[in-house]
């Protein structure tokens, strides 16, 4: 065992740089945070370029967490980008029962396929589709956010749609005009993605 | 938050007169978050954008000297270009209070963590505090504030590069007003624009007094123990948190312990835990002040165990040990039944440091503690052979 042992959950993302993972990582460790539980949100540095592949991570736990590590065995995985199926051992490590959570336009057959026959959990978001649909413009962060929360199950729905409300309020202060977008994107996501 | 920010959120809440600061990797995030809070009127200070970490260190000296509250934050290289600067504000006494985001000293170029920079300014005369996680290292930076001008030597408040610096976790924070107060007005008790009683500070130190300037610095840190429990004590009153010179993690009746610094021990304390639950005797000693040294504190803590690892995030290149294996296997010497140590050195440039990794000394330790002696004490954590390949 390469971290924590008990309750904590483990979630590793995997996105291109400029893409917004490690954002998203920091947000879903806000919104956990929001839920009273200790959180952990940290992106893998390396000579960062836009377009380079990065790693993020995050532990969510009831109890205090102290391990810091990287995560090699992550509960679940998140693709914010299907093109680094190509170049990336993304399912590396995934425990048994865990979920892929995957940004694409694809049919589960597809996927699967690509990912070299992979049997196990699977949740397909379009994130692309619903912002632009929501917010007028690809922006798939939050959508990958709610996918993460719907597919895991590691915070309470409602709790986080109220959550993130007021998160996008203290955060769009300036430009109320999103707040709208996004919370449609949150709650259209969480009522289409579901595990296959 | 992140490390970064919440050592921003401690300069927010201490108001200092002065901020002389130059952006580097990683501890940049600490003068953005800092002039974002100048920017919104949140502080008062005098924010000075230098053109290098000489400059700045140079600011916080001419600040501090002038009798003002002075901080900066730097990492890696922008330590290293400090470093003459580090021996002036040292022997001239001046509580500056420096973050430190620890990062890999250049050769190869890294941006990763490891500890070589500030382990390498251990002898510069400033008062060396090390943090676990963002937690710790905003208590410390608040509790610097004091120290330095309790011992009137500056304080650096180190933490891990990235691993706490850019890892966002939860953090209790302080009401301002309960900072503010905690941390008071800074009244030096000599200072440059004092016209009564005009002074000089950093003249030339001929033969006759230079020795005694550095036996004065000498002394200062060896009772500086007593500022940083002091002001432990009063930080504890405030926050319930509680701080020591070291952590001890179940020691009570551990045979075998590891020594390490930052963000590892909690790697380490995860391990401990696991083996606890297996029945192991282990236990882990954290060390918080670097400097002035914690000789007497360690020998308690490993005085019954029968083998202690040191954990070195940073080479010395003496050919025998990392720069903490010296220091602890020297406070060692004295005791009775000393017990057998080994140095790991480990996470260089950001390398990666896991529970199983711990488990691996761990059980190295018992093999030690089997036979009754060591082999080769100075030994690494997952460093490769010529012929294998890098990990992905």
């Amino acid at each position: 065992m390469n971290s924590t042992t008990g309750q904590t959950v483990e979630i590793r993302w995997h996105g291109r740089g400029g893409q917004g993972a490690k954002t998203a990582c920091l947000l879903l460790a806000e919104a956990a945070f929001f839920a009273g539980k200790y959180v952990q949100g940290f992106p893998e540095y390396g000579p960062e370029r836009m377009g380079a592949p990065i790693t993020a991570y995050n532990r969510i736990s009831d109890d205090k967490l102290t391990v810091h590590s990287n995560i090699y065995t992550p509960d679940h995985v998140v693709v914010v980008d299907e093109t680094l199926l190509h170049t990336v051992d993304v399912l590396h490590g995934l425990k048994e029962g865990g979920i892929l959570i995957i940004n694409s336009k694809h049919s589960q057959d597809k996927i699967r396929e690509m990912l070299g026959g992979y049997q196990g959990k699977l949740c397909i978001v379009d994130a692309e589709r619903i912002s632009t649909e929501t917010l007028g413009k690809n922006f798939p962060n939050t959508p990958m956010l709610a996918a993460v929360v719907k597919a895991s199950g590691v915070l309470d729905e409602e709790q986080f749609t109220r959550d993130m409300r007021q998160s996008f309020e203290h955060k769009f202060r300036s430009k109320p005009e999103v707040i709208e977008g996004n919370m449609n994107a949150l709650k259209k996501t969480l009522e289409e993605v579901h595990v296959e | 938050m992140s490390g970064n920010e919440a050592v921003a959120t401690a300069m927010r809440q201490i108001n200092p007169d002065v901020c002389g600061a130059f952006p580097i990797t990683p501890s940049t995030e600490i003068p953005e978050y800092f002039s974002q809070f100048m920017a919104n009127g949140l502080v008062d200070t005098q924010f000075v954008p230098v053109e290098s970490e000489h400059s700045a260190m140079s600011v916080c000296i001419g600040a501090s000297a002038a009798g003002a509250r002075a901080v900066t934050a730097t990492s890696s290289c922008g330590l290293a270009y400090m470093w003459e600067l580090l021996y002036v504000a040292a022997s001239s006494r001046l509580p500056i209070t420096m973050a430190v985001s620890n990062r890999a000293l250049t050769g190869p170029i890294s941006i990763g963590n490891d500890h070589s920079d500030a382990m390498g300014a251990r002898d510069s005369g400033w008062i060396q505090i090390y943090a676990e996680d963002n937690q710790e290292v905003y208590d410390n930076f608040i509790q610097a504030i004091l120290i330095g001008e309790a011992t009137r030597l500056p304080v650096m408040v180190c933490q891990d590069g990235f691993i706490t610096s850019h890892g966002v976790s939860n953090i209790e924070l302080i009401e301002d007003e309960k900072v503010k107060e905690f941390v008071g007005e800074y009244e030096p008790e000599a200072w440059l624009l004092n016209g009564e009683e005009p002074l000089a500070v950093g003249p030339y130190g001929t033969a006759p007094y230079y020795m005694e300037v550095k036996r004065a610095q000498a002394q200062a840190m060896k009772e500086a123990g007593s500022a940083i429990l002091e002001v432990a004590e009063k930080f504890e009153a405030m926050t319930g948190r509680h701080y020591g010179f070291i952590e001890e993690y179940r020691m009570e009746d551990a045979e075998t312990a590891v020594v390490v610094i930052g963000s590892s021990a909690g790697t380490a304390k995860a391990c401990v835990d696991q083996l606890r639950e297996e029945g192991r005797k282990v236990g882990l000693v954290k060390i918080r002040v670097f400097r002035p040294f914690p000789a007497r504190e360690l020998v308690k803590a490993l005085s019954r165990v029968k083998a202690v690892a040191v954990m070195d995030k940073a080479e010395s290149f003496n050919g025998c040990s990392g720069p903490l294996f010296a220091e602890v296997r020297s406070a060692m010497y004295d005791m009775e039944d000393r017990p057998l140590a080994v140095d790991y050195i480990y996470g260089l440039g950001g390398r990666d440091v896991t529970v199983d990794h711990f488990r691996q000394v761990f059980a190295a330790l018992d093999e030690d503690v089997t036979a009754g002696k060591t082999d080769e004490v100075y030994r690494y954590i997952c460093v490769r052979d010529r012929d294998e390949q890098p990990v992905r």
